[in-house]
């Protein structure tokens, strides 16, 4: 019988956590502890700084936003409980979340069932594409970085290419993508190299691909430490050729990370927020990414980072989604979900639509290069 | 334990099954019940290993991690039902621990640890390695049962929550009763002997191998089962699923409820699988509750929650 008090016990406290009413109830499940914190922490920190601003002028048509958010630590099985607890017990009306791809594809089928709009926060291609109704996603896919990498290698006529990348998920993914579209571009990729993650040293890698005949330049699909490695390595053996990172490393830690010397002429794609100081007067993006940037940074004292730009944007598309529904009810804020026109957000500008629940092109991303430890576009 | 302890083990754990969904009040309480039941599936398989033949495995999540991919993969690739996969898991499970355990548990102690760590870790870099076949890092989805829509047409309306509760629970206490079978038989108590002293069990004529060599493949059943019912309810998985920290979580599961009893290991489940649902409103610092709730029960409750706060009952004579 003892068994069963304490069940019972457990159960009732299980449901006291979630007692609190409020107006608009929109949910989170991110990944801010465990390996993907550096995704998740900035996530559910500007959500929770976003909310209280809108909670602060007032609310969405006058009612206010209570978020529940739960941090799954990167574990897709646990992600997949908790979009189930937002849904069934808390009742939320809309998701945002899944820092990652696994947690993201966790949480997807929950939000398809009930017919909940969720908007992710990561990368994969295959969160969009099929289209689900419910499901939208804010960061671009790997194979549009890819594509603007090109472009711009295309630009300056490089024809001939080497490929050093990890072999985490997002490196591997985005060689993939890379190979996919290379054709498209004229591009051919002669030498191809990895390294696992946790490597220290990638000068054997980076000198087979020098000595490669034909390689004109240099790009390195990675994601933490390794590209910084890379970078550094490159500096070291004096390799002459342009080299190009993801947008994986699109933070000033890469630079602290690397050396500004060895990172000095490094070209990858971005988004405008890491050229907020910079950006020019007119620029449709700037007034948002400054905003964005300065209410962060004053907040929480450190500098922002694009994957919190990701939950900014999911949160301005959800949020003017409900006030253009002008009701709580689920399938309208999907309805206004898909019929977002011309939304700025810090990654880029999004137009929805029924076949395109992504929303940005290749406009969005900015070709930016480092120069004197800081970045500059070369757009 | 007698014949009718069993049953009535059994018993009691079933009406809990049962009483307990009245008292759910919203639909996710049914997914929090169904996780309990897969990860004390798995703990019921570890009690076999570690609490009746003394042996220790830090690397039982790769076989959870065949269970489940093996159901990812097999329907697509082989055309074969999700159902015959489970079973197909479960046999690729048994060989392998057949094969392997042969060799590792000649060693004891730590160096059986480090072996079957050294396992779990191989399977866990395969499944990430292997990108073409198993999607890498970014997992993989699970093609569904297909039993939901069935019973819908034949009038049976259940959500996935209450669908997986009730197939958990069913699998659970079908695997219970194996293991409270298996714990009277001969060769439970064979398994016991040698988890006693292994001298003296050769002393008297067991063949120690071939005893630790079954409950070490039994347990990899267990654990390949428990990996494929919980991707056939995820409908996704990713190679965490076959990480060390699974690994570790199983076996601490095991030990928190009292590893030496398939009912404490289910409720060493129960709480671990309840308590980050519960700290979830002070998430910062579950580890560390966990970490000192860990440490009380070794120091205070050394055989685990429920044997003894059992045992302290039965001495007061209540």
């Amino acid at each position: 019988m003892k068994f069963t008090m304490t069940a019972i016990a457990t159960l009732l406290a299980l449901g006291l956590t979630s007692a609190a009413q409020a107006d608009i109830k929109l949910g989170a499940s991110l990944s801010a502890s465990g390996g993907a914190a550096f995704l998740g922490d900035p996530e559910a920190k500007t959500l929770e700084m976003l909310v209280e601003e809108v909670n602060a002028a007032g609310g969405i048509n006058g009612e206010k936003i209570e978020l529940i958010l739960y941090d799954d630590g990167g574990d897709p099985n646990k992600a997949r409980t908790f979009a189930t607890r937002l849904v069934e017990d808390d009742e939320v009306v809309a998701i945002i979340g899944g820092s990652t791809t696994g947690t993201t594809m966790s949480i997807l089928p929950v939000a398809e069932d009930e017919g909940i709009p969720f908007i992710s926060l990561a990368g994969a291609i295959q969160i969009i594409d099929p289209v689900r109704p419910y499901v939208f996603k804010t960061p671009h896919t790997d194979r549009m970085a890819c594509e603007k990498i090109f472009t711009d290698m295309q630009k300056n006529g490089i024809t001939t290419i080497g490929m050093i990348s990890g072999t985490d998920g997002f490196g591997a993914s985005m060689e993939a993508q890379c190979k996919d579209v290379a054709g498209t571009y004229e591009i051919t990729i002669a030498a191809q190299e990895t390294y696992a993650p946790q490597d220290a040293d990638m000068t054997p890698q980076l000198t087979k691909i020098k000595s490669t005949e034909g390689v004109q330049a240099i790009l390195n699909p990675g994601f933490g430490q390794g590209p910084a490695i890379v970078t550094r390595n490159y500096a070291q053996l004096g390799i002459d050729l342009p080299l190009y990172q993801s947008h994986g490393v699109a933070s000033d830690g890469f630079i602290e990370l690397a050396g500004a010397d060895a990172a000095e002429g490094v070209r990858l794609p971005g988004t405008a927020l890491l050229i907020a100081d910079i950006i020019e007067d007119g620029d449709p993006q700037k007034e948002v990414v400054a905003a964005y940037k300065a209410a962060y940074e004053e907040k929480y004292g450190e500098a922002v980072s694009t994957f919190g730009g990701y939950a900014h944007d999911a949160f301005r598309l959800m949020t003017d989604a409900i006030a253009r529904a002008g009701s709580d009810d689920p399938s309208a804020i999907r309805d206004a979900l898909e019929a977002t026109d011309g939304l700025v957000g810090t990654t880029g500008i999004y137009s929805f639509s029924a076949d395109d629940h992504l929303g940005l092109d290749l406009s969005a991303f900015r070709m930016l290069e480092i120069r004197d430890g800081k970045w500059t576009s070369i757009d | 334990m007698t014949g009718k302890s069993k049953w009535i083990q059994l018993a009691v754990l079933a009406i809990i099954m049962l009483v307990l969904p009245f008292f759910f009040p919203s639909g996710y309480y049914y997914r929090v019940g169904a996780l309990i039941f897969v990860n004390a599936l798995s703990v019921v398989g570890l009690v076999i290993l570690i609490g009746y033949a003394g042996q220790i495995s830090l690397g039982h999540a790769g076989f959870a991690g065949i269970g489940a991919y093996s159901c990812a993969l097999a329907p697509v690739h082989l055309g074969l039902h999700p159902a015959l996969a489970v079973l197909l898991g479960a046999g690729i499970s048994g060989v392998l621990a057949l094969l392997i355990g042969r060799p590792i548990l000649r060693l004891k102690g730590y160096y059986l640890a480090v072996a079957t760590l050294g396992f779990g870790i191989l399977v866990s870099m395969i499944l990430s390695n292997e990108r073409g076949l198993t999607g890498g890092p970014d997992g993989i989805s699970v093609p569904g049962l297909g039993l939901r829509p069935l019973l819908r047409d034949m009038g049976l309306r259940l959500s996935g929550g209450e669908f997986w509760y009730i197939v958990n629970a069913v699998v659970l206490l079908v695997s219970i009763w194996i293991a409270l079978n298996l714990y009277q038989s001969a060769t439970g108590r064979a398994m016991r002997a040698l988890h006693g002293s292994e001298t003296a069990a050769k002393t008297v004529g067991i063949d120690v191998a071939r005893f630790k060599l079954q409950a070490f493949v039994l347990s990899a059943v267990y654990a390949s089962v428990a990996g494929s019912l919980l991707a056939l309810q995820n409908g996704f998985i990713t190679p965490d699923v076959a990480g060390f920290m699974h690994s570790v979580e199983m076996v601490t599961m095991a030990v928190l409820g009292g590893v030496g009893s398939v009912l404490g290991a289910t409720f060493g489940a129960a709480i671990l699988t309840l308590l980050p649902q519960i700290l979830t409103v002070f998430a910062d610092y579950e580890q560390l509750v966990l970490g000192f709730v860990m440490i009380l029960v070794m120091i205070f409750l050394p055989l685990g929650l429920l044997p003894s706060i059992a045992a302290r009952v039965r001495w007061r004579g209540v």
